[in-house]
């Protein structure tokens, strides 16, 4: 198939499972329907990913762009679509909600449909549009539930982000001025066009706008001090729309953080840009290790710790240069099938012992044998400790930052990557061991032991098989993938 | 005359300079207009009015700019903007039973005074962009000026009001502040853009229409001081 026909078959798949769930209006076809598109799209996306190295291609009147960047976070994407979709099916119906099912899966294709949109849009105003987009679809998953904390954080959600994006849409005006004055009035604003007409941009002006587009989608990456919004989102959703927020939405953002962070190195704006970059990066990681450290709910704990992990690939893309480009894409995989596992535990644990509270759940493992060994094993994984892929990806980041300028946030990343590994294996040690020895005696005769269902255990499984052998194994066609992405987003190179 | 590329706003006749100035300020004047007042009847009379002044901006600029396209652009914001969100914000309103704001953390005098001092930050951030480009003293550092100040009182709405209906104010005025800067600012730029930016907008006020009756429903609350269930 043709790379325009696979694009097409990536959106539509999503596209008819809103339609068919919303026409239906049945629970039992919605959820296949669902994890039938899921398929489809990530097939696809896996068929693309050649084309994408061969690229880039423009479709329908360049609006649609297929280059190797944008591939790969299609992959990361598609991969925690299906998972979720799949993890979907098991949680949902344990919540007894079957009334209002059809209307969750409508929902939640749709919210895939714009996370898919996004990395394949050329045009920037329009790349906004499509993440705008994905936070209107998402508050309404994130409330779903209908709790007074749901809509809470349903509420916060859409107003910080919205008021943020903003920020972000004043920013490509501003370039988009800026490049009038070269380009004429009217002209298409595509990642290109951009790049190219950054060396007669008025640095004054690029400036302006590359801070405001930065904290703008950093605002929807969640980087501290904006992130505010993201630990009520992620943790008042059901578990699989938060695998999604955290897995694929996080992402698709980080997409125009790191195109921007290249048309500032177009525009010759020096060290600032960069610096800047990696100042955020490495003040997500401080403000997620203290609130790892001291955290009382479970999907909290999950919620800070996609902050802390964001700012690891903001670092990536901010330290720059082939090997921290190859480290945070690499990063970007690795988290998305790590924090899905996470959260996909959480949710099997809130399932198990009817609370949210970390100091309510104990002896995980005699109350759901198998979904607790593999919850701990991501836990070992997102803390960044071998044998896992994530290790590895943050051990390339390291390494990229101590050559370029910024290598005293190489030292403050590496402190804090060691606190938020003792705190947050520290709270997984309370809930699987207790903390007292007539606690024991309970754990033994557990009241919740509950068979978890097989529909939530086979994604963890999917998961962390792929997730450990991305610490083993660094795929060569990956090497070739990261090197021509990084050839086109360290164009003007770190510093 | 015909508009020079890019630098529109650098060379026009007086009249349609003053004619410029005059809408971008009156639409930063409603800006304080909301800001000073308690009563969310009125905030809902100035947004609208500020909708209008855009239209008849964009207007203008389709007029002397010659950009026929932005007629278009003026009579769809001038429904839009200016009739169908206040609309649906009055149904949402009438739901509510609330007709003011009872807890800001500012008070309107005080606002006011914090909002002239925002204006004078934009006013000096502007002046230096328009001086790099040596665009100094024309309407271009004004609508520069309009756009970070209302961006920057729609913040300061956000922050110091918490009737759930003044925070979507707030937002729309972020987004006010945006079009009326970039009419001036970016005149060429594509229609589609415009097109799906208004539309974009008219989601964004539906979906919080049915939040506001989820926080209604769920939450018991039409102000944002209840919701704090979620720290930490």
């Amino acid at each position: 198939m043709s790379a325009g026909s696979l694009v097409a078959v990536i959106l539509l798949a999503p596209l008819v499972a809103v339609v068919g769930s919303l026409a239906l209006r049945r629970p039992r076809p919605s959820e296949y329907l669902n994890l039938a598109a899921a398929i489809i799209s990530f097939v696809a996306v896996i068929a693309l990913l050649p084309w994408g190295l061969a690229g880039p291609y423009t479709f329908w009147r360049g609006y649609v762009i297929v280059d190797a960047f944008g591939c790969w976070v299609l992959l990361s994407v598609a991969t925690v679509y299906l998972l979720a979709s799949i993890y979907s099916i098991g949680y949902m119906r344990a919540l007894g909600l079957d009334d209002r099912l059809h209307r969750y899966y409508a929902l939640f294709a749709g919210f895939a449909l714009t996370t898919l949109l996004g990395p394949l849009m050329n045009n920037i105003g329009v790349y906004w549009i499509a993440i705008e987009l994905t936070t209107l679809v998402s508050t309404f998953l994130v409330g779903f539930e209908h709790t007074r904390e749901s809509v809470e954080a349903a509420w916060k959600y859409i107003v910080v982000v919205s008021a943020g994006i903003s920020l972000a849409l004043l920013g490509i005006i501003l370039f988009y001025w800026g490049g009038s004055l070269t380009l004429g009035a009217t002209y298409d604003l595509t990642w290109s066009v951009l790049r190219a007409v950054g060396p007669k941009l008025n640095p004054t002006i690029a400036l302006a706008a590359f801070l405001l587009v930065f904290i703008g989608f950093g605002t929807k990456v969640g980087l501290a001090p904006m992130h505010t919004w993201l630990p009520d989102a992620h943790s008042e959703g059901p578990a699989p729309v938060s695998a999604m927020l955290s897995g694929a939405l996080l992402n698709t953002a980080m997409v125009g953080i790191a195109r921007f962070i290249q048309v500032a190195d177009a525009a010759r704006l020096g060290a600032l840009p960069r610096t800047i970059v990696v100042v955020i990066g490495a003040l997500s990681l401080l403000i997620a290790a203290l609130f790892i450290t001291r955290q009382t709910g479970v999907k909290r704990l999950m919620a800070y710790s996609s902050v802390e992990h964001m700012g690891i690939m903001t670092l990536g893309f901010g330290f720059g240069g082939p090997l921290g480009v190859a480290g945070a894409l690499y990063h970007m995989l690795n988290h998305s099938l790590n924090k899905s596992l996470m959260f996909f535990g959480a949710g099997d644990a809130m399932h198990a012992f009817h609370t949210k509270r970390i100091s309510r759940i104990h002896y995980v493992l005699s109350a759901m044998p198998v979904a607790g060994l593999l919850w701990i094993a991501g836990a070992i994984a997102i803390t960044g400790a071998p044998p896992f892929g994530l290790f590895l990806s943050e051990f390339t980041i390291l390494r990229a930052g101590l050559a370029g300028p910024n290598a005293w946030a190489v030292f403050v990343m590496l402190a804090l990557l060691i606190v938020i590994f003792i705190g947050f294996l520290n709270h997984f040690r309370a809930m699987y061991f207790g903390e007292h020895p007539e606690m024991a005696a309970i754990g033994k005769h557990h009241p919740h032991i509950s068979r978890t269902a097989f529909w939530c255990v086979l994604p963890m499984w999917l998961a962390l098989v792929p997730l450990l052998a991305l610490g083993f194994w660094w795929p060569r066609s990956f090497s070739h993938y990261f090197a021509a992405i990084a050839a086109q987003l360290a164009g003007g190179g770190p510093g | 005359m015909a508009p020079v590329p890019g630098i529109f706003a650098a060379h026009l006749p007086p009249l349609a300079d003053a004619v410029f100035s005059l809408l971008a300020i009156t639409s930063l004047l409603l800006a304080f207009v909301m800001l000073g007042s308690r009563w969310l009847s009125e905030y809902m009379i100035a947004f609208a009015a500020q909708s209008w002044l855009i239209a008849l901006l964009s207007a203008a600029i389709a007029f002397y700019g010659d950009y026929p396209e932005l007629y278009g652009i003026a009579i769809l914001t001038a429904f839009f903007r200016g009739l169908v969100l206040p609309y649906l914000l009055s149904r949402i309103l009438r739901r509510l039973n609330v007709d003011r704001e009872l807890h800001e953390r500012l008070a309107p005098s005080s606002s006011l005074v914090v909002g002239a001092l925002l204006v004078v930050f934009a006013f000096a951030v502007s002046t230096h962009l328009g001086q790099s480009l040596g665009l100094a003293g024309t309407v271009a550092v004004l609508a520069l000026t309009v756009m970070l100040s209302m961006k920057l009182i729609g913040f300061l709405m956000l922050m110091v009001r918490s009737e759930v209906i003044s925070q979507v104010l707030a937002i729309l005025v972020l987004e006010n502040g945006i079009f009326l800067g970039s009419q001036i600012l970016v005149p060429g730029m594509p229609l589609l853009l415009e097109l799906v930016i208004l539309f974009d907008l008219l989601v964004v006020v539906a979906c919080f229409g049915v939040l506001v009756r989820y926080l209604v429903v769920h939450a018991g609350t039409s102000s944002t001081l209840g919701l704090r269930r979620l720290i930490g």
